[in-house]
């Protein structure tokens, strides 16, 4: 039963709330099926499929809130997690800062599932992996350690108040790290759909075989500052900087004077200009590359957001408790962003570099100060010298210590913008990227 | 590690809509839902001779029950208060020589024998491209067996009135003592898993984990400049009794640390005067310094530069899309001659310790636990590994440290705890310290980042101090130090005694794909690494 139609999710969501008791109540549905496979070593090692479904109950009497999960969707399920969420919010003490439900919403509509990654079989799958293992063993010095991932979600939220949501989306999950096997190689590619006819196996699997070829036998390189050209996929990432950035942009934090867009005497940089002129990054739950769910698990709709505008802060994320104390509209979190670039591609940015870094991947990225939102990670998985526009040869990987804000400050080119894990990002480069130390690691 | 984004969770202070999907329940509330044993073993015994019947060679299940309770609070409120329950099944076969996993959250007895069918599907359809065929370690059944974790005081049987009161009490003495904001939260853990294999092992587990955490939050509007500090707690296999606060477990010095008791409210309140310190210290100089880490801050070093890299999956290749692979490697495990460290360094892994994150009676491939070295006088000498690896490294016995997340996933190769032994001779942290004429006392994890191959990494931490001459002569900030695994091993030139051990540790050390999480303790007393680089971390925006 994992993947309900609106009409049965409605059914469970309704049953939800006719067993309420308290003075407000707000139901999550949602479940996934999907299926996984993985490789190394040139085989396949785990694969497997997981179907479940997860009911979030969340009961206020006044100010005092309690919440409930479950995955017990019987009758008597459901009305024991209602029934505990009731009894948690009895139990708490009255948060001053409850805000009552949504009422009814009216929400865009956007095409996040697709019956052609729905339809996808396990045969299939093992045919993903073949078409990276099968090169890798025909060439004899390299080995494919991947995975792949297809899944159908849905989800749906409704409340006492009148606000009811549903929306059903597929993706596909493929990434691929082909090693040398002298040690001295690596590359890696990503992929992210929501439509499987717009995956192609064999073609993103020989990304990551031409990178392992390129990347053999790297040279060192002093640390220190460089011109970096960085690829999505050293932007874009679960921990990526353009994410950190991104997510980072919470107006609470900010108004209360522990964010990066935070200024002296409790003011923040909203309105001002912060980045290169040619940053503009904005979330649209309805663009085609990288449709997106068209609400937030609150209820709120999910418009097209222009959060930086020609470098300029346009707009901060919201609670709807802040939002309501400040007087200003929730905007909640984006659902996706898209940066602006242009028509180049990496081969046209290497081409206009007289010295700088190819950075295929940035990893480990981890905050080393919120004041100035400065991470440290590592390049991994393809690190190359380019000079007088041309690579020159590839370089051991870099540890660095930067901030996304001085990174979009200094931004010589943008290129053609791809899809990464939903988002869509131009290959950027940038001058005086900070590398501070060498890493042994391939 | 997913730690990071825990703590941004509960620093947002994001309700429940945000939280994870296999949760917590209050047992009172659920007893409904719970299956008795007898009937765990009869829906058990249906998936074994469902796979069976289809050809599988050898077939585990695993019947999940998981309750989370998550309290959240800042300042003077508290803001949620969550349970979660998640039920299932998750079966895995090998055959064809292959794996293959099917889990279900419908325990009928036609669901289950299914989701059987289907893993043996599984493993067929990948069957075709198998090209090293799955060998298990022998692994005798033991039978029916039972196994909980040893607690005085289950945490989801105290009241939620006196959570809500620890939260705001700690972040009353937060406020009072200088922080401008605390987001503070409960976390409780039980898992209740049934674990029957093909082997003829039927075992029964109950464990329990709970972790309290803060962040405190000074703020000087003036110049605009803030500082956080983060609680001084660990995560612990442990019951309420966690949080009695006993003095006798308390270790007084420059701050308050402690051992297998907590004082959440000391430590809020040490944390506002401590943070609003940090706002005035002195920007650190960039270069070598000798640094003595504190058990809170060097559990972190250990898992990363330790724990992973001698995970034998790693060091084989098969977690290099992910996680990354070892610069341990086979070759230098079998000179066994490889300088990991210094003489004095012995790492070993158990899955035994009592208070620990991993510590069960069984692990979930139904393996005895133990406790084993890695690296004995600063030598390499053994790795992690479980049933179908021990076999590469020509052991006959598994380590007994396999482990999935929930019911849904698969179990794999995970981290026991690690943990460097005490020193032999006696040594406290203020004798150590009398010792080092130019270095950097640090206190509680911070920023953390390492390679894929884990030898280039970078730390930070929550309380640095100067140390000049055998004295502490203030605190620092903008301090990290950035070394090379083997490099820094090397230069641990002193430990202190058992007296000064202490545990810590994460509930979310990530990996595999799907990416799954898992809670493991480290432990160690108080350690001196020589010339280590320090960089500076300040910059302007």
């Amino acid at each position: 039963m994992a993947i309900l139609t609106e009409a049965e999710a409605k059914r469970i969501l309704e049953k939800a709330l006719s067993f309420s008791k308290a003075d407000e109540c707000e139901a999550n549905l949602s479940g996934i099926k999907s299926g996984n496979i993985r490789y190394a070593r040139n085989t396949i090692t785990t694969s497997g499929s997981q179907q479940s479904v997860s009911l979030v109950i969340q009961s206020s009497f006044g100010k005092r809130v309690g919440s409930a999960t479950t995955n017990e969707l019987t009758d008597a399920g459901i009305e024991r997690a209602v029934r505990r969420a009731e009894e948690l919010a009895t139990l708490a003490p009255e948060n001053p800062e409850f805000v009552k439900n949504l009422g009814k919403q009216t929400y865009l509509t956007s095409t996040t599932y697709f019956e052609s990654t729905a339809n996808i079989t396990a045969a299939y799958r093992a045919k993903v992996a073949a078409a990276g293992i099968e090169p890798c063993k025909k060439n004899g010095n390299l080995t494919a350690a991947g995975f792949f991932q297809s899944s159908e979600r849905f989800q749906a939220m409704a409340n006492t108040s009148g606000a009811a949501a549903y929306q059903v989306s597929s993706d596909i999950e493929f990434n691929l790290t082909v090693r040398s096997n002298d040690g001295t190689g690596s590359g890696y590619v990503y992929r992210d759909v929501n439509d499987a006819e717009k995956f192609d196996a064999v073609l993103a699997s020989q990304i990551a075989i031409d990178k392992a070829l390129q990347s053999r036998e790297p040279k060192a390189i002093e640390p220190g500052k460089y011109t970096v050209i960085l690829e999505p996929s050293a932007l874009v990432s679960d921990e990526g900087l353009l994410n950190q950035l991104i997510f980072s942009m919470d107006a609470r934090q900010a108004d209360e004077g522990r964010s990066f867009l935070s200024k002296k005497g409790g003011k923040t940089k909203l309105g001002e200009k912060m980045f290169d002129e040619r940053v503009t990054i904005y979330s649209d739950p309805q663009h085609p590359d990288v449709p997106a769910q068209t609400w937030s698990s609150d209820g709120r709709p999910q418009e097209k957001t222009m959060w930086i505008e020609n470098g300029v802060v346009k707009n901060l994320f919201y609670s709807r408790y802040w939002a309501e104390k400040k007087n200003v509209k929730a905007v909640p979190p984006p659902a996706n962003f898209i940066m602006q670039g242009g028509d180049a591609s990496i081969e046209d940015l290497i081409k206009d570099t007289k010295r700088g870094v190819l950075v295929s991947r940035l990893w480990y990225i981890r905050e080393v100060d919120p004041q100035t939102l400065l991470y440290t990670g590592l390049t991994r998985d393809g690190t190359f010298f380019i000079e007088n526009g041309k690579i020159k040869h590839p370089v051991k990987n870099l540890r660095f210590n930067e901030s996304p804000v001085i990174m979009l400050n200094n931004i010589e080119a943008l290129g053609k913008p791809q899809r990464m894990l939903g988002n869509l990002v131009p290959p950027m480069k940038v001058r005086d990227f900070t590398f501070t130390s060498l890493s042994d690691a391939v | 590690m997913h730690r990071r984004d825990f703590l941004k969770l509960t620093g947002l202070g994001l309700g429940a809509m945000m939280l994870p999907t296999v949760g917590v329940v209050h047992p009172a509330s659920l007893d409904a839902a719970v299956m008795d044993t007898a009937d765990k073993k009869k829906l058990a015994d249906i998936a074994l001779n469902a796979a069976n019947a289809k050809g599988a060679t050898y077939c585990d299940v695993r019947i999940g029950r998981y309750l989370n309770q998550y309290v959240f609070a800042r300042e003077n409120k508290v803001q949620n208060v969550v349970d979660t329950l998640s039920m299932g099944v998750g079966i895995r076969v090998i055959a064809n020589g292959t794996w293959g996993f099917a889990s279900t959250d419908d325990l009928s007895p036609d669901s289950v024998a299914k989701a059987a069918a289907e893993a043996v599907a599984i493993a067929n359809a990948n069957a075709v491209y198998q090209t090293e065929p799955v060998k298990l370690a022998p692994q005798q059944g033991v039978g029916e067996q039972t196994w909980k974790t040893p607690i005085e005081k289950n945490a989801f049987n105290i009241p939620i009135k006196d959570k809500a009161d620890l939260l705001l009490a700690a972040n009353a003495a937060a406020m009072k003592n200088g922080a401008t904001y605390i987001n503070s939260v409960l976390f409780f853990v039980n898992e209740q898993k049934y674990f029957a294999s093909s082997d003829g092992s039927y075992i029964d587990q109950d464990i329990h984990r709970i972790w309290p955490t803060f962040q405190a939050t000074v703020i000087d509007s003036k110049s605009g400049k803030f500082q956080n500090r983060q609680s001084l707690s660990a995560p612990m296999g442990m019951g309420y009794e966690y949080l009695d606060g006993k003095a006798s477990e308390k270790m007084k010095g420059e701050t308050t640390v402690y051992r297998n008791s907590y004082d959440m409210i000391e430590d809020a309140a040490n944390a506002g005067k401590e943070g609003k310190r940090k706002l005035t210290a002195k920007s650190v100089a960039a270069g070598k310094y000798d640094l003595v880490l504190d058990p809170s801050h060097l559990w972190l070093t250990i898992h990363e530069s330790v724990g992973h890299p001698t995970e034998l999956d790693r060091v084989l290749g098969y977690e290099a899309n992910y996680a990354g692979t070892s610069f341990a490697t086979l070759e230098k495990w079998k000179s066994k001659s490889f300088k990991y460290g210094s003489p004095i360094v012995t790492l070993f892994a158990d899955k035994l310790q009592p208070h620990s994150l991993g510590a069960v009676g069984y692990d979930d491939e139904g393996v005895p636990t133990k406790r084993w070295d890695l690296i004995k006088d600063g030598i390499l000498v053994n790795y992690q590994a479980i049933r179908d690896q021990v076999q590469l490294i020509d052991q006959q016995e598994s380590h007994g440290c396999c482990y999935a997340q929930s019911w849904a996933d698969v179990q794999f190769q995970r981290m026991p705890n690690v943990s460097l032994a005490a020193g032999s001779k006696p040594l406290t942290p203020m004798d150590m310290i009398k010792d080092v004429e130019k270095g950097i006392y640090i206190i509680g994890d911070g920023s953390y980042s390492i390679d894929q191959q884990r030898y280039n990494f970078q730390f930070g931490g929550q309380l640095f101090y100067e140390i000049k001459n055998g004295k502490i002569v203030g605190m620092l900030k903008d301090v990290a130090y950035q070394s090379n695994t083997q490099e820094f091993w090397n230069s641990c030139v002193a430990i202190c005694d058992e007296r000064d051990y202490r545990l810590g540790g994460s509930f979310f050390d990530g990996k595999g794909q799907p990416g799954q999480v898992s809670a493991v303790s480290h432990g160690s007393a108080t350690a001196r690494f020589n010339g280590v680089t320090v960089i500076n971390t300040d910059r302007k925006i």
